[in-house]
Order: structure tokens, then sequence, then C-alpha cells
């Protein structure tokens, strides 16, 4: 098993996703469990290679798929940063989910979709060729869309409508310009970057534009973050895992590839690439954060907040410097974490009281208090306050900008955090010391279904705090990022 | 014996029964599938360069049958359209469906008569042969073609005629210029002059009205849309790819070495067109079965698209996989998804897109097998499809041809358009509307196709081998010396 457990890793969501696909709605409960088991099986697979990997291991299984193109699945310490991130919140998400839904239509088709969607995250995360990482790229794409569609409404297809112009025609940009530069250097390989020196530099730019461009679709980089917004026309656990963290990580973390595994830091920073790319990144924290501010309801105030958070990663990784790219790194984590807990208090806010807007937040935190103080957590994270997780990834991301002689870095990442404490403490104001309406008799952790809403979310709150108080310690998103630089990039 | 006569015999021999047997000819299918399927296995594990005889006389009076790359993909594809298609149809076309008794009668004879057709016109090498099986194969298709709309078949009748015609004067042509008409032959002897020039020409005229190639495509849609699910699905998926197979060995065999770039790209810019126009139409329309009628009119285009590609490539061998690749898997998503929206539809009642809606929970197996044979024919991976279009596209960019690799870019986009709409309506409405249950052993017939569609896509690397039995030679000369470029 050790051999391929890359491919045991990707395809393991299979079984599940069939298993959803085949019960009929009346095994509901044996679909529960079957997703359940899996997510839980995949953690402990996780766990296992973390050591492995810290260890100096490195695994690999190979399958040429067409001439010159290997089909590569490979297990490296970047790889592990977004799996662990990816099987944590999947198995959170589950058990979720299953609180969040109880017994809706359609759900045999959500869990199905959802744990393939699982698999191609997976498959993105652990691709060791660039053609490798559009074929799960692509097919991610392809899972998410029957899941943001999926209550039927005219919103949510014109969503997925949206969703699909933007990505597809996203992962077209990104296809031409791997084949190009594949026509000029051969095939492509993230251990072993292509030598480019015998490449135009003007060619090298345009390739690097069509690629992060593409890749910037689902990292929602400004001007391509139209479609995220909109995307949150779909159920909570879907914007929460998928809209928060595995579609839009999965851009994020193609760019890093992209800078650090296939140009390399040397030719990024020779062409020049670094600050244009900075600076759109920084533009659209920036933007997003003022978007957010401007937002009534709740879902889309977070979705203009990923938006924002999710170029932090960016920043980091344009920044090319040692402090700046734990930091961005560091920030996958961070903000996978932070997101998912204000997306899943979201919904149950949404599921159990009702609560779409802003304004309905009133007095929500006498009637959900646990709902809310995980919600709180995650949003002081968000602002930068220690010692929760974001602190920890402003902190390396403003050492970073020094360091690469951009000061003005600082000036962005405080503006950012002054614009998030504008969206986010009025909610928590509202929710803590005004009046709530009158709701005789309700009671937040009343069934064991409430139980499964609620508490997944104090589970990452709590990881987000733990995430910040101990991240020196071995184990930490901290510490992981920092073996990556040391590993990879700056040598 | 061989595989290559009981190809092209044994259809035959199953539409001379199947015309015996009149009412009892579906059951003909129980024997026929599994024959067929054992064959067409047979020919694919063939040692590379088999050929036969057919009666062994030498040519150029004998009839060379050839187990080339195109053979070995095609006719296994084919083989698997017809079987899954005869199962769908079993019901559709039995005695007990009344009205369309006599529609039974005809239909069984000639699914076998297109299929013995198909095969041979894939195996054989000879231009007056190829004549027969595609007038073997319009036979067919016009009959069937006629079950929908007695218009549409009587049209598609006299285009086809047209096209037939023209392909027999280029035929005779080349007869009275080179006493043979055997295309391995030819590409020896051939000479640019006049007449084999005008031969070509005409021929291929003939050959592109046959395939529908935009924008001699006028008959397609209403002759495809019109027809009974089984029908149209033989027609778009199989029906084309004979024509098409025949411009290969025209332009790629026996006349490879005088037709001049400038021809090959005035195809690819058709294609190119026939891309665009028919992504554009298919966009536009309301009927469900009109939407992939046109898609199949763009899906075409690839075909042509690909001729440049080609016959400009360094090692063309990758395009010419490429452009099988793409016919297979065209014609098993295309199958597919004739006999998807055929349930769909026949379920509803109606013929319109938004007549669709809900059913991807009421009829989840259809929907899957519609959505299945749509990620083939846009070209997302995991598919043949997919395969067909990356390769394509490496070949282009390789090549430095803006023009190409911009259309498979946009062409991909538009199909996604087009084939997302109809999924987009079954996906939509949280009620399920009142259709009856599928019946699982009709709804195989399209999901069976649709994922060996997808299925093509994890088997590149043995797709490319196969096809690369007789495909164009590598490009000689100081070219090839940098193999590393």
């Amino acid at each position: 098993m050790m051999l391929s457990a890359p491919l045991v890793l990707v395809l393991l969501p299979l079984i599940p996703a069939i298993i959803s696909f085949a019960l009929p709605e009346r095994l509901a409960a044996w679909r529960n469990a079957a997703n359940l088991v899996a997510a839980t099986v995949k953690v402990g697979i996780v766990a296992d290679l973390l050591r492995q990997v810290r260890g100096g291991v490195d695994l690999e299984w190979r399958y040429t798929f067409l001439p010159g193109h290997d089909f590569l699945l490979r297990v490296d310490t970047l790889a592990l940063l977004f799996v662990s991130l990816s099987v944590f919140l999947w198995l959170v998400t589950t058990v979720y989910a299953i609180g969040y839904f109880g017994r809706g239509p359609n759900l045999a088709r959500f869990f199905g979709f959802f744990n393939l969607c699982v698999l191609s995250a997976t498959g993105v995360a652990l691709s060791g060729t660039v053609v490798t990482f559009f074929l799960f790229y692509e097919l991610l794409t392809l899972a998410t869309w029957p899941l943001v569609v999926h209550n039927g409404d005219e919103k949510s297809l014109r969503a997925g409508r949206i969703y699909l112009a933007y990505t597809l025609a996203g992962s077209a940009a990104f296809l031409v310009g791997i084949l190009w530069l594949k026509a000029l250097v051969g095939s492509i390989e993230f251990t072993a970057p292509p030598d480019l020196s015998a490449v135009p530099p003007l060619t090298l730019t345009l390739i690097f534009v069509l690629c992060v461009g593409g890749l910037g679709v689902k990292a929602a980089l400004f001007p391509l973050h139209g479609w995220l917004p909109t995307a949150m026309a779909a159920p909570a656990p879907v914007s929460a895992l998928l809209h928060a963290v595995a579609v839009v990580k999965a851009g994020a973390f193609g760019i890093v590839r992209m800078i650090y595994d296939v140009y390399g830091i040397g030719t990024v920073a020779e062409l020049g690439l670094g600050p244009p790319l900075a600076a759109l990144a920084a533009f659209t924290i920036l933007y997003g954060s003022l978007r957010a501010v401007m937002q009534d309801e709740i879902k889309t105030r977070l979705a203009y907040s990923t938006v924002s958070q999710v170029s932090y990663i960016l920043l980091g990784a344009s920044l090319i410097g040692p402090f700046a790219v734990i930091g961005g790194l560091v920030h996958l984590v961070h903000q996978g974490i932070m997101k998912i807990t204000l997306f899943m208090c979201a919904g149950a806010l949404a599921n159990r009281l009702g609560i779409k807007a802003v304004t309905d937040l009133d007095g929500a935190g006498r009637l959900m208090p646990v709902t809310m103080a995980a919600f709180s957590i995650g949003a002081l994270g968000m602002i930068g306050v220690p010692p929760v997780a974001g602190f920890i990834s402003k902190w390396y991301l403003g050492i970073g900008g020094l360091q690469s002689d951009a000061a003005w870095v600082v000036a962005v990442l405080a503006g950012s955090s002054l614009l998030n404490a504008a969206y986010f403490l009025p909610m928590l104001y509202r929710a803590w010391l005004l009046p709530p309406p009158e709701r005789a008799g309700f009671r937040e952790l009343g069934t064991t279904r409430d139980r499964m809403l609620v508490l997944p979310a104090v589970v990452t709150a709590a990881a987000a705090l733990a995430a910040g108080v101990f991240a020196s310690s071995s184990f930490s998103p901290l510490t992981w990022a920092k073996l990556i630089a040391e590993r990879g990039y700056l040598q | 014996m061989s595989p290559l006569d009981l190809l092209v015999a044994a259809p035959l021999a199953f539409m001379v029964a199947a015309l015996v047997a009149g009412q009892g000819g579906r059951w003909l299918i129980l024997a026929a599938g599994p024959v067929m399927l054992a064959l067409s296995a047979w020919l694919v594990v063939l040692p590379p360069g088999v050929a036969h005889l057919v009666g062994d006389w030498d040519l150029p009076l004998g009839i060379l049958l050839r187990a080339d790359g195109v053979a070995r993909l095609l006719v296994p594809a084919t083989s698997a359209c017809f079987v899954a298609v005869a199962l769908y149809a079993w019901h559709e076309f039995s005695p007990k469906a009344g009205a369309e008794t006599a529609r039974a009668h005809t239909f069984w004879p000639m699914l076998y008569l297109m299929w013995g057709g198909s095969n041979a016109g894939y195996l054989t090498t000879d231009l007056f042969n190829l004549y027969v099986t595609i007038e073997m194969v319009s036979l067919a298709a016009v009959a069937m073609a006629a079950m929908g709309s007695l218009a549409a078949g009587l049209q598609y009748f006299l285009i086809a005629l047209v096209g037939s015609l023209a392909y027999l004067l280029g035929v005779a042509l080349l007869a009275s210029h080179y006493d043979t008409v055997d295309a391995t032959l030819l590409a020896v002897r051939a000479r640019p002059d006049l007449p084999t020039l005008m031969a070509i020409t005409v021929m291929t005229a003939g050959l592109l009205v046959k395939t529908a190639l935009f924008p001699l495509h006028g008959w397609l849609p209403p002759a495809h849309a019109a027809a009974p699910a089984p029908a149209s699905a033989l027609l778009s998926a199989v029906v084309i790819k004979l024509g098409f197979v025949i411009l290969l060995r025209l332009w790629f065999e026996a006349f490879a070495e005088i037709i001049r770039p400038a021809a090959m790209d005035l195809l690819g810019g058709m294609g190119a067109l026939a891309i665009l126009y028919g992504s554009v139409q298919a966009i536009r329309q309301e009927r469900l079965k009109l939407l992939v009628a046109y898609s199949t009119v763009a899906q075409l285009g690839y075909l042509f698209l690909a001729f440049p590609l080609i016959a400009n490539a360094q090692n063309p061998a990758e395009p010419w996989a490429a452009v099988l690749v793409h016919a297979v898997s065209h014609m098993l998503a295309k199958a597919a998804m004739f006999l998807a929206a055929g349930l769909m539809l026949k379920a509803v009642a109606g013929d319109r897109i938004s007549d669709l809606a809900g059913l991807a929970r009421a009829m989840p197996l259809s929907v899957t097998a519609f959505a299945l044979a749509a990620i083939s024919l846009a070209g997302l991976p995991p598919s043949g499809g997919f395969t067909a279009k990356f390769l394509l596209l490496h070949a282009a960019i390789e090549q430095g041809r803006v023009v190409p690799a911009a259309v498979l870019v946009i062409g991909g986009l538009l199909g996604a358009v087009y084939l997302f709409r109809p999924l987009s309506v079954a996906f939509s409405g949280s009620a399920a509307p009142a259709v009856r249950a599928e019946a699982p052993l009709r709804v195989a017939a399209p999901l069976a196709l649709a994922s060996l569609a997808i299925a093509l896509g994890f088997a590149g690397m043995t797709l490319i081998e196969l096809s690369s039995v007789a495909a164009p030679p590598a490009v000689a000369g100081p070219v090839q010396a940098e193999p590393g470029r």
C-alpha cells in the first residue's frame, strides 16, 4: 500500500461517491456512515504520510497517459499542506452537511458530487506535473457545478452558468499556456523545473499571464472574481468547503506552483513578474474588503471577504522572500480553517434561525451562543487579532514585505485589517450586545442534528485558535510552512 | 478465413436472416452482438500489417482488406454503437409496438446492412469498393431517416445520390487513367496532372456533401433530428464517419504526394468554420434533438481541422491518432447522447429543452449518460474527446498555428455552452416531474456508450499505438534531424 499511497489517497473518495450515488434515500444512514468512515480513514492516511514526509520520504505514482505527458501523483511537503487542510475540513464538513441537510431532497447526488470534489482537490494537491494538475483542476470544475446548482432555483442555475463561464474560460487559457510551454521546453514536472533560459522573455511573460490568469479565476483574483459571490447561491456546506477552501485554494495553490516549481523564483524575478502580481493581489485584498463592507447578506459578505483573503496567499507568493512565502503558505491553511468556521456558522444561523442578513443578527449570540462564539473567533482571526491564526499570517506577510523592500505591504495589511474590522465587528456587536427578537423555547443544541450542525464550527474555531497559540509547536501549520520553505524554495 | 472477411460477411448474413425473420428480426442481435464484438476484438489484437486479399486475387484485380489503424479503432467502436443501439431499439422496433410494425420490418435489416457497409468501408483500400460501401450505408441511412420524416428522408436521398455520383465519377476517371483504383497502388502511381486533380476534386466534393462539412451541412440537422432516436444515433455517430474515412484514404494515402498545402488549409478552414457555425447554431436551438444534430455539424469540423495539422506535423502520428480518437469518441458519445435524449424526450412527451426540467431527479441514469457524453463532446477531461482535442491543440501550438489553436479553444468553450444548457434545465426545480421509472435495460445502452467515451480518456497510449498502423509516415529530411525540439 505504501507504494501507491498517493493513488489511494486520491481515489479513496470514489468509494463513498459510488455508495452515495447508488444507495436509495431510505438508506441515508448507511450513506452517512460510509461518508464519515471514508473521511476518517483519509485523515488517518494523511497523518501517517505527514510523519513519513517529515522524515524525508517522497512517494510518487506515475503513469504515462499520452506521449510526453506523465500522470504523476507525488506526496511532497507543499502537497501535504493542502491535503492535510482538505482532509481535515472534509471530515468536519461531512458531519456538518449531515446535520445541515437532514432529510432534504437530492442528497444522494449531493454527497456523490461532494466526494468527487474532494477527489479532485486531493488530486490538485498531489499533482506532480502541470498536465496532471490541469486534469484535476478541470475535474474540480465539473464536480462542483452540480453542487452550485443544487437548489435548482433560478438563482442557483444562474450561479452555475456564471461559474462555468468563468472557470472553463480560465482553464482554457491555462491549457493553452501549459501546452505552449510544453512545446518550448518539453514536459514539466514540479520537482524538476524546466530550463527556461532559451525562451524569449516576452513569450515567457505571455505564458505566465495565460497560466496565472487562468488559475486566477478560481483564486478569485480581481477582476476574475465575479463568480464567487454569485456562487453563494449554493447550500452552506458547499460554500463552506468548496468556495472557501477547495476551489479558491486550488487556484492559489496552482499559482504558487507556477511561481516556485515551474518558473522558479529566479526566472520570475528576472522577468519582473513578481511586483505586478503582488500589486494586483494587494489591490484585490483591499477591493474585496471594501466590497465586503458594502454587503448586507452575510454569505455575500463572507464571499467578498474570501476574495480578499485568498489574495494574501498570492501576495506572499509573489513577494518572493522567505518570510513572505511562509506567510502566504501558512495563510493557505489559516484562511481555510477560519473561513470554513464562518461559513458553517452562517449556515447554522440561517438553518436554525433563518438569519441571512447582517441586520437580522440582533441578539443571535444569546440564542445561539456556541455558534456565535465560534463565529467570533473566526472573525477576530480574519481581522488579525492575536492569538488567533490570522495574526500569524499577517505577521509573517508584513515582515516578508519589509524584507523584500516593499514596505507598502504593511500599509495594505493594516488597511485590510481595518476594513476587516469594519465589516466583522458590527456583526459581533449586533449578535452579542443587541437584544434578540422573541423566540420562546429555542434551544441551540436540542437534537443530535443540531449538534452536528453547530459543533463542527466549534472544532474548526478551536483549530484556528490552536494554530495561532501553538504556532511554534512541531505540527503547526506554521512549522510545516517553514519546512516547505526550507526544503523547496530557499536554497 | 480471416476476421477481415467475417467482419463484412457476418452482418450481411444477419441482414438476410433479418429479412427472412421478419417480425422476429430483433432477436438476431442476441447472436450478432457477441459475434461482432468478438470479431472486432480479434481485429484489434491482430499483428500489425495483416492484410487479406479477398478470393486470393492479386491487386489490381483483387480487393485488399487491411487491418490498419483506422480499422482497428473504428470497427470496434462501430460494433459497440450498433450493439447498444440495437439493445435500445429492442422495444422501439418490436412487433408489439403497434403502428410501428412496418418500421420493425425495415429497421433490423437496414441496421445490419449499415453495419456490414461500414466495416467494409473501414477495411478496404479499393476506391470502387468504397463506392459500393457508401452506397450500402447510404441506402440504409436514407431508409432510417425516412422513418422520422419523409421530406427529410427524400432530401437526404437526393443529397446522398449527388454525393455518390460525384464520387463515382472520380473513381471512373482514376480507373481509366491509372488502370487501378486501389489506394495503395495509386499512392505509387499518381501524378499531379489534370485528370487526377479533377478526380480528386469531384470525389472530395461528393464525400464532403455526404459528411456534411460546413457549408454542405444543410441536410443533416433536419434528417438527424427527425428520425427516431436509434436511427438518429446511427446516422450521427456512424454514417457520416464513412465519408470522412474515405477522405482520409484519399488525402493521406492515395494522393498524399500530390495534394498541396493550400488544399489542406482550405479543408482545415472549412472545418474551423463548421466548428464555429455548428456550435453557434446548437446554442440557438430550442429543440433538444436539433441541438444534438447541430453539435454533430460542429464536431465534424474537428475531423477536418486536423487535416492541415497532420499534413504539417514533423511527427504526424499524434495528430493522426487525435483525429481517429476524435472520430471514435464522437461516435460513442453522440450515439449515447441521442439515445439518452430519446429516453428523456419520450418520458416527458416533448421535444424542447425546457421540457427536461427536473429530470436529473426523475431520470438520474439518463441524465448521467447525457452528462458523460457531454463531457466527452465538450472535450473536458477525462474523456476520449479531451484526449483528441488535447493532442490537436498540442499539435497546433507546436506548429505555431494560431487559428486552429484558437478555434479549438473557442470551440471547446462553445461546446460547453450548448451542452450544459440542457443539463442545467435537467437540474432545475426541486420537485421531480411525474414520469415513468427508467427501464434499466434501455438506459444501459446510452450509459455504456458514454462510459466508453469517458474510458477512452484513460487509454491514450493504447489508442495511439493502435492508430499508428499505416499512419502517415514521419517527415523525412533535415527537419527530423533534431527530434528533441
